[in-house]
């Protein structure tokens, strides 16, 4: 099975997020982001911030929520692995949160080095009380995006929209 | 040798704190923010999350650019937290601001020497990270300087306010996180729409 065009479902995400009012768009860059954050740089009404390390964006996201206004954090699933701590500001303080995961050392990863963080996502965000949306298929995407969308800030949750490798494809190595 | 008693520090250089939106970090750092604002609803202060102090503050000033924004941090945060200047001096945002109340040890869990007390010169590392403006004061003789520094000069700015081992202000703030955020969030949105 050929892999989803990235700009296409990247757009798809994109737009829901920019309906959605999200206007800071925080990222550590990742092959799985790339056109997400290119799209982010070039709209008017949003902005990117070129975070150090993940955990960040969770301060980022939390402080603009402070005044009212909307983040995401963008991330590769090795980042989910930074950010436990922050995360008690969703856990504690309910703040919405909404992170942007693409996957890697899951389904078809080829470096022995992603497997042990990979395997780790979903147990580190369920533990830290981040509800965890993920898109496997193609079909998936778009209720998912508005699923991810909604819990987080209509809902107010602390929510994770992982792409898998079943869905992005394995890096080639 | 720094002669400034901690809690002299905050009521000096921010005269007017209803002038500022507020972040503060763990321990000292928030007990001297709470005491100066009587706790107040332009602060949120933290006793967790450690070292995600600048970012918060960050996000703040991002989202609301016409606010002067100040996150608070000890030194002991701010080390933990370090590549949030590098964040912010990409960002350039010239309403934000950092103070580091920096007593050279971990107080908080026993008075355990950090970086600063060894090594660390944390104005080389905001000059380094990107910052345009960075003042390191470690005297009373420095308030007013500092105080002009922090609504003058081109931000962002940290100011490196090198302390004494004093304790800091004797102040028992609210540590109902999920409910300080509802307070700073209903508190902001009222003062915005009134104006």
């Amino acid at each position: 099975m050929q892999a989803p065009d990235r700009e296409t479902w990247s757009k798809l995400v994109f737009d829901k997020l920019v309906d959605a009012n999200v206007s800071l768009f925080s990222y550590v860059p990742d092959f799985g982001n790339t056109d997400i954050i290119k799209m982010a740089d070039e709209h008017n009404e949003t902005r990117t911030v070129l975070l150090t390390s993940e955990e960040e964006g969770v301060a980022v996201c939390a402080g603009a929520d402070l005044v009212g206004q909307r983040g995401v954090i963008c991330m590769q699933s090795s980042g989910v692995g930074n950010c436990p701590n922050y995360l008690s500001l969703v856990k504690g303080g309910r703040f919405p949160m909404l992170m942007i995961v693409t996957m890697r050392g899951d389904y078809g990863e080829e470096n022995h080095w992603q497997y042990p963080m990979g395997q780790a996502v979903i147990p580190i965000l369920e533990a830290m009380g981040v509800l965890v949306i993920q898109v496997d298929r193609e079909d998936e995407l778009e209720h998912a995006t508005e699923a991810a969308i909604s819990a987080a800030y209509t809902g107010g949750q602390g929510v994770a929209l992982v792409f898998t490798q079943k869905f992005l494809g394995a890096k080639a190595f | 040798m720094s002669t400034i008693n901690r809690r002299d520090l905050l009521p000096n250089l921010l005269p007017n704190p209803d002038d500022f939106l507020i972040v503060s970090g763990l321990a000292g750092a928030s007990k001297d923010t709470a005491g100066l604002t009587d706790d107040g609803a332009n602060l949120f202060t933290m006793a967790g999350a450690m070292g995600s102090t600048v970012s918060m503050g960050l996000g703040v000033a991002l989202a609301a650019p016409t606010q002067h924004v100040l996150s608070v941090a000890g030194d002991g945060e701010l080390m933990m937290g370090i590549g949030s200047l590098a964040t912010a001096a990409s960002m350039m945002p010239n309403n934000f601001t950092i103070i580091c109340i920096d007593n050279g040890m971990h107080a908080e869990t026993g008075g355990q020497l950090g970086h600063t007390s060894r090594r660390t010169n944390l104005a080389i590392m905001a000059e380094g990270a990107g910052i345009p403006s960075v003042l390191e004061i470690d005297s009373p003789n420095q308030f007013a300087e500092a105080a002009q520094f922090i609504t003058d000069a081109p931000g962002p700015r940290f100011l490196w306010a090198r302390v004494t081992v004093d304790p800091p202000t004797a102040y028992k703030r609210d540590f109902d996180l999920a409910a300080r955020r509802q307070i700073f969030r209903t508190a902001f949105q009222a003062k915005n729409q009134a104006d």
